[in-house]
């Protein structure tokens, strides 16, 4: 979607991940979130002077991980840059990136729009240090440096100008983010900061083939924010080309309080960042093995365990994609199927009432351990042979959920054991005919729909616990 | 003989035959420092207490026995200034590799020395904070920059020092102070805690009195450091057990190039004689070309500086070290590294950071990346036909103080025979071999082939023994 039917958006997107590694890059301090300023520092990642940097194989481990994910050729060969600016938070004058010689390079990844899947292309994948964090506080002329965070090991993924709208923008970035999340290298919290989104977006005439002139967006640190951000932009743009404006290069930051994107520097302006090739580390040479054995630990990719529950368990793709959007969310599913519960219901309990309720609390499914597959499918069995109404269920699922109790717990505690022999809710029914004699005579005249009048009036009376069929059997031959 | 005229070796035979202690060395050493620092100059910081205190419960091959550090590496809980104004009251709270291994060999610090600010010089008159002088004659430069390493082991304030080496900063003030220098291969030396210059170039050596007290520091600082992914991890060799052996056949490079127009006329002669000298041992003198020899110093001028503007970013007021006001950050930059950084700093600073400007780099940096790998293969193929080369260390003896100050370009000259040997990361020594007729020290170099620092040891200890120019002192 464009602002205007006679424009075309073209979108590309640098995500910063933050790795998911136990210490930093290029040397051995913690990358835990969250500790006191300056605590989480050595000579190293404070840019003394004579300190080196030694690279974290396990950063590589990820970045290569990564790139098989998305199908990129690992190169046997690459190196780190020094990549030359000021500012407080980069303690060294520079920051050890990756520049001509990335570790992966020419992947893809398929996201689904509203045509279809669409193959976007993966430019390329590099690894590099993170800055600390200025903090402006107190009531001094000076801001404080907090250098935990300096030398973190991030990964720039660089997609291809392949996306066409927000909506595409956003949704590559959520598959992306379940990706990065299966494989285990970034927890994709974009609140948090590590997960972090820089747009390059342009609009030209449709039909035209080079590119218009680019914006890049920064300060987009939410799905919705990307969308909102990018359609500003495209409708700004759009509005300045209809009114015969020029198009500027340059950077320009999300204000999500105003909603709108502001100028932080143009072109002219821009960096010289003198990249040049890091002399204080080797090139990084990776051996084939080693690509093979990171290969063959690579889970099931999110794309391919759709693709099988669909076939293997009958689901929906909309079944299939919902689950499959979080590895523990599809690995609660399974287990609950390889315990015996039907598939579709196992889908249907986890999409409503699980994910309502975790949602409520705004937990994911490995925050709440208590809850278990087993307990669904016992549940179910329950369900299945009238021991409880799917009615009665959601309240059943609901206490369990709360409690952590079993089904068949729960439903002794509470009493909510199915009403199936006729002998008891004969005497009910009976009652509620008593009780409403006009609905009677209405009923028996022809007005057949008051059937759900009746049931709902017994229902009420035993607290739901009424069989449905049984109910229904019951009333119609008694108003026969 | 006193005590502080001793080399490494020569003390610890003395103290193997108990007639003398480290004790007394080191109190020889320091009234050595008392009577002749106040002339020389060789010191930036003495630690005589720390230096006691070290000898006091020392232990390992060279316990108690005082060797002075250049001021470029750190040392924890001692003061590191790089001769820096911007450094001046930066004490690190890590110590270098090399000073860590040289601690536990049982070595003790007697102080740190002096040196052209950030190791950018040829003589310590870039020091911010005073010249060293030649203590063979206190109105000349001592070489740089670890002159003050130089002076120190030439003026006997130490038994040996380290040095730093990225264009001859080891090689040149050695020889013209008559001692020894030994610029290692790159990656045999950790680089750990040097305060860099050029990283790709800078490397941590040697310089002492004796070749073999250059083979006993270099036993205990190389090897591979877990801490420098530049160092190599490749095994070291006892360095010691070469020296003595003969030379016989030993194929010797003389490059045509290192012998020009316009060099001291007296240098040339000592060095063709000490060649001269290495025939008589039995060594075979062969020609061999290092074509690219000329275009060496450009080159080193472009690589060395970019890498030092990007080195010396981090100093900028922010986390240490000086600091100037300013009324927002881009002041305080400015201030801080206007009154923080001396002129030649500078003056590296910005030749390095036009270098490496978008739409310069291909020119500048990325050919003189192509010259470099051109500038090696010189040195491959004439390693094909020799085993070592050599050549003078500089083409004159040590200059008048603020004789080349105000012209740079003929003080960069200083190391036009020692900046090729930093470009292709092999391993060279100077030592000395002879004297102009005003009695000031010329040196020899003599190259090796990559990790082959004992075939450079051993040429260099054959010269040595054989002839007594590493016997003179200068009379102070």
């Amino acid at each position: 979607m464009s602002a205007n039917g006679k424009y075309e958006t073209v979108i590309g997107l640098e995500v910063h991940a933050q790795l998911l590694t136990d210490s930093k890059i290029f040397c051995g301090c913690s990358t835990k979130f969250g500790a006191d300023p300056n605590t989480q520092t050595c000579p190293v990642c404070t840019g003394m002077p004579g300190s080196l940097p030694v690279l974290n194989r396990k950063a590589v481990e990820f970045a290569i991980k990564t790139g098989l994910a998305m199908d990129c050729e690992i190169s046997l060969f690459s190196r780190f840059a020094r990549k030359n600016y000021f500012y407080p938070d980069l303690p060294k004058g520079y920051q050890i990136s990756q520049y001509e010689l990335p570790i992966c390079e020419r992947g893809h990844l398929d996201i689904k729009t509203s045509e279809g899947t669409k193959r976007i292309g993966i430019t390329r994948i590099h690894m590099e240090e993170d800055a600390g964090k200025n903090i402006h506080e107190g009531a001094g002329p000076y801001s404080l440096v907090d250098l935990n965070r300096a030398g973190v090991p991030l990964m720039e993924i660089v997609s291809d100008p392949d996306l066409r709208s927000p909506e595409e923008a956003s949704e590559y970035m959520r598959r992306l983010r379940t990706i990065l999340r299966y494989i285990g290298v970034c927890d994709g919290n974009m609140e948090q900061g590590s997960l972090r989104c820089d747009a390059n977006v342009s609009v030209r005439p449709r039909g035209q083939r080079e590119l218009g002139v680019k914006v890049e967006l920064k300060n987009m640190n939410s799905f919705r924010f990307v969308e909102k951000a990018l359609e500003y932009e495209i409708t700004r743009q759009t509005k300045a080309i209809e009114d015969g404006e020029k198009i500027i290069q340059e950077t320009r930051l999300w204000d999500s309080a105003a909603g709108v994107t502001l100028s932080m520097r143009t072109k002219e302006e821009a960096h010289d960042y003198r990249y040049f090739p890091e002399p204080d580390l080797v090139p990084i040479s990776v051996e084939k093995n080693w690509i093979e054995e990171i290969r063959k630990g690579l889970p099931e990719l999110p794309g391919q365990k759709i693709e099988r529950f669909i076939k293997e368990y009958q689901l929906p793709e909309y079944d299939s994609e919902l689950l499959a959007s979080e590895k523990p969310l599809a690995e609660w599913f399974e287990e609950a199927v390889k315990l015996g519960g039907n598939p579709k219901a196992a889908s249907n309990w986890i999409m409503g009432e699980l994910m309502r309720l975790l949602n409520e609390e705004g937990l994911s499914i490995e925050e709440k351990p208590a809850v278990k597959p087993a307990m669904l499918v016992e549940m179910i069995g329950l369900i299945e042979n009238g021991t409880i109404s799917g009615k009665i269920a959601k309240t059943v699922f609901e206490e369990m959920y709360k409690t952590g109790k079993q089904a068949k717990i729960v439903i002794e505690e509470k009493g909510l054991v199915q009403i199936a022999d006729a002998g008891s809710l004969a005497p009910v029914i009976d009652e509620i005919l008593a009780r409403n004699p006009k609905e009677v005579e209405r009923y028996k005249a022809g007005d057949e729909k008051l059937i759900g009048f009746f049931v709902g009036q017994v229902m009420r009376a035993t607290k739901g616990k009424a069989n449905p069929a049984l109910l229904n059997e019951l009333l119609k031959k008694k108003l026969s | 003989m006193e005590l502080y005229e001793l080399g490494l070796a020569g003390a610890l035979s003395l103290i193997k035959e108990k007639k003398a202690s480290a004790r007394e060395v080191l109190d020889s050493v320091f009234t050595r420092i008392r009577n002749v620092d106040g002339r020389v100059k060789a010191y930036v910081s003495l630690t005589e207490e720390l230096a006691y205190k070290m000898a006091e419960n020392a232990a390992g091959p060279i316990a108690g026995l005082p060797v002075a550090i250049k001021d470029n590496m750190c040392t924890k809980g001692v003061r590191t200034t790089c001769s820096s104004k911007i450094l001046e009251n930066f004490t690190p709270p890590y110590e270098s590799t090399v000073t860590e291994r040289l601690f536990k060999a049982g070595c003790s610090l007697p102080g740190k020395t002096n040196l052209d600010e950030f190791a950018m010089g040829s003589s310590t008159e870039n020091s911010a904070f005073f010249t060293t002088k030649n203590p063979w004659d206190l109105e000349r430069i001592p070489g740089g920059s670890s002159g003050g390493s130089a002076a120190a082991v030439a003026a006997g304030e130490c038994l040996a020092a380290l040095g730093s080496d990225t264009g001859g900063s080891i090689r040149q003030p050695a020889s013209l102070c008559g001692v020894v220098g030994l610029k290692p291969t790159y990656g045999r030396v950790s680089r750990y805690g040097l305060v860099a210059f050029a990283s790709s170039l800078d490397q941590i050596g040697p310089i002492t009195k004796t070749v073999e007290d250059a083979a006993i520091i270099m036993n205990i600082i190389s090897g591979h450091d877990p801490l420098d992914s530049t160092s190599a991890p490749i095994p070291v060799p006892d360095f010691t057990a070469v020296l003595g052996k003969d030379i016989k056949g030993l194929k010797v490079g003389i490059p045509k190039e290192y012998f020009v127009e316009g060099m001291d006329k007296e240098v040339e002669k000592s060095v063709r004689d000490a060649i001269a000298h290495l025939e008589n041992l039995g060594a075979v003198p062969v020609e061999v070309g290092l074509p690219h020899t000329p275009y060496a110093v450009a080159d080193y001028y472009i690589l060395a500086t970019s890498e030092a503007s990007s080195n010396l970013a981090r100093f900028d007021g922010v986390k240490y070290g000086f600091r100037a006001e300013g009324k927002d950050l881009m002041e305080m930059y400015m201030e801080t590294k206007a009154r923080g950084f001396g002129a030649e700093v500078k003056r590296r600073i910005m030749l390095g950071t036009y270098a490496l400007s978008s739409g310069y780099y291909e020119a500048y940096y990325g050919k003189g990346q192509k010259v470099r790998t051109l500038i090696k293969r010189d040195f491959e193929e004439a390693f094909k036909k020799v085993d070592v080369i050599a050549t003078p260390t500089s083409p004159t003896p040590a200059f008048k103080i603020g004789e080349k100050t105000a012209d740079p370009l003929q003080m960069y000259l200083s190391d036009i025979f020692t900046i090729s040997i930093n470009l292709a990361g092999i391993p060279a020594i100077s030592i000395p071999c002879g004297f102009t007729s005003g009695g000031l020290p010329i040196g020899l170099q003599i190259i090796g082939k990559h990790f082959d620092e004992e075939t450079i040891l051993k040429a260099a200890h054959a010269y040595e023994q054989s002839t007594n120019w590493h016997t003179m002192r200068p009379a102070l």
